[in-house]
């Protein structure tokens, strides 16, 4: 466990040096923990793969103390239980324009494109953290088989909702942003709604599956998204 | 009701911040200058955060639809009430009709305009802050356009005061940031660190709220600049030679107290770095945030 200043109002709390689902399980218990007892000046926390960044306020708590604190909940968060994850279903076409990488990918992982996108939408995928743009999910969860380097060069303009992987890793773009994934498919459904009560969908330690759907479907859905009446499944 | 006769190139609604958030990827948004808001806000009556506009190298210009109060302050600016000139920092009263102009900045980046009650947008995740690449809060989420109408919250009306001369920073020449080294300083030579504190870097014109790019002498990593992506906080300066694949090594974090010369630095002007520990920095915190309460504003008869 590493303590290090992020300026004179943030702590990054490092718990291990690699992408791990036992060390980012234990970053969101750290978290988990943080909000349940309440630690005095903590202000705000954001977790990522292996670090739980930890805003405060010096004119409460002064950085060795609250290193202290966060020291004896990081033991802690070990064993702490954690409510259970949500399970998170989210429709995904994986036809043409909308998987403009499809092709290309397989190509490169040597596999037939209908294996690809069975393997894809197979999986579990573990939400990490969420960052980047607003509510885009950092996720693993697919068969080594499909670690793939990411693309040589980044796209400076990624549709919302395109579902992607790069390295282990998989995200689904919540905005039109930059990126440098291949784009396998795309979901209907807005990650982010700026509109909405509630405009973040997915939450750190979420679990997600594709539904792979076809083109009609996907277009069904991204209508009753627009108007407001789709909630995707979540358990 | 202020009328927008002109928006200015990028003019957003500003509260204190929409906190706890980032961990959903929403930045707290609010004020890049701070100092500059809050005294913008208390020369209109305001509470510290109320809601006002932050303005990017020129200011609007608006009309008075009803008797209001406002107060121009931060980035150095000419300000003309119906074509005379009027002073910034200092509270003006307007009868309706009444049109204010802001002009360009002849030093610093980002003004404000404070208007007694507070700009009345609806609070979006509990705050009126304006996220423009999340098209979140303020008014509707994007900046203001020609012809908007800004409501205002009912409020008294603020005795006319003025912020006196000592009070109000300075924006021009070379500035010295006060940094604490990390959280990635070990991945740097000595060298690299030396090199870091002991050169000047230009601000380039890629700079906006959400970042001051910069260029100056090359900064040796030891280790590779690649490390996993981790999170980012305000003031972080990031060293990079190339598209990374993952998190940007973070050499050192601008204090808080800092953050409004990093956001009211033009392109061109030179930066320079000076580390302090994280004790010296909350000193220099405490002594920051006494100085900004202590300000006196002196009434105008």
């Amino acid at each position: 466990m590493r303590f290090l200043p992020a300026g004179d109002l943030a702590v990054s709390v490092e718990l291990g040096e690699e992408i791990s689902v036992e060390i980012n399980t234990r970053v969101r218990a750290l978290e988990f923990l943080i909000d349940q007892k309440g630690v005095p000046g903590v202000v705000e926390t954001v977790p990522t793969y292996r670090a739980l960044l930890v805003y405060y306020d010096p004119s409460i708590v002064g950085y060795e103390a609250l290193c202290a604190q966060l020291s004896t909940l990081a033991e802690q968060a070990t064993t702490t239980a954690m409510p259970p994850a949500r399970e998170v279903e989210l429709p995904c076409c994986y036809e043409g324009e909308l998987g403009p990488d499809l092709d290309a990918a397989a190509r490169r992982l040597e596999l037939p494109v209908d294996e690809l996108v069975r393997l894809h939408a197979g999986a579990e995928y573990l939400v990490y953290f969420i960052g980047f743009t607003p509510g885009l999910p950092y996720m693993t969860g697919a068969p080594e088989r499909l670690t793939i380097p990411r693309l040589d060069t980044p796209r400076v303009k990624v549709p919302a909702g395109s579902v992607a992987i790069g390295g282990i890793q998989c995200c689904v773009y919540s905005v039109e942003s930059p990126g440098g994934f291949w784009l396998l498919g795309r979901t209907p459904v807005r990650l982010y709604d700026p509109d909405a009560a509630e405009p973040i969908l997915l939450k750190p330690g979420d679990r997600v599956r594709f539904r792979r759907v076809e083109r009609r479907e996907f277009d069904d859905v991204a209508a009753r998204v627009a108007a407001g009446r789709f909630r995707p499944v979540i358990r | 009701m202020i009328r927008v006769l002109e928006p200015g190139p990028q003019t957003t609604v500003q509260d204190a911040g929409r906190a706890g958030h980032m961990r959903y990827g929403i930045p707290p948004s609010g004020p890049v200058d701070r100092p500059s808001f809050v005294l913008a806000n208390r020369l209109v009556g305001n509470p510290d955060g109320a809601a006002a506009l932050e303005f990017t190298l020129m200011g609007p210009r608006l009309r008075a639809e009803a008797p209001c109060s406002l107060a121009v302050t931060g980035a150095d600016v000419p300000v003309t009430l119906n074509d005379a000139p009027a002073p910034a920092w200092t509270t003006l009263a307007l009868a309706t009709g009444d049109v204010v102009k802001i002009g360009a900045a002849r030093t610093g980046v980002r003004g404000y305009v404070a208007f007694a009650g507070g700009v009345e947008v609806p609070p979006v995740l509990g705050s009126r802050a304006t996220y423009l690449r999340g098209r979140l809060g303020g008014l509707r989420g994007r900046a203001l356009a020609r012809d908007d109408v800004l409501h205002l919250q009912p409020g008294p009306i603020p005795r006319r005061s003025v912020v006196p001369l000592p009070a109000r920073p300075q924006w021009g020449g070379d500035i010295v940031l006060r940094v604490v080294l990390g959280p990635q300083a070990d991945r740097f030579t000595d060298e690299g660190v030396a090199a870091f504190l002991g050169s000047a870097y230009e601000v380039l014109p890629q700079s906006d709220r959400m970042g001051a790019r910069l260029n100056g002498p090359r900064i040796a990593h030891a280790r590779g600049h690649d490390i996993i992506s981790d999170g980012i906080a305000l003031g972080a300066v990031q060293v990079l030679d190339r598209q990374s694949t993952g998190g940007y090594t973070k050499i050192a974090t601008v204090c808080s107290f800092d953050i409004a010369r990093v956001g009211q630095a033009k392109p061109g002007q030179r930066l320079r770095f000076t580390a302090v520990d994280v004790a010296l920095a909350h000193r220099l915190l405490r002594e920051s945030d006494a100085a900004l309460t202590s300000v006196a504003l002196q009434e105008i008869a």
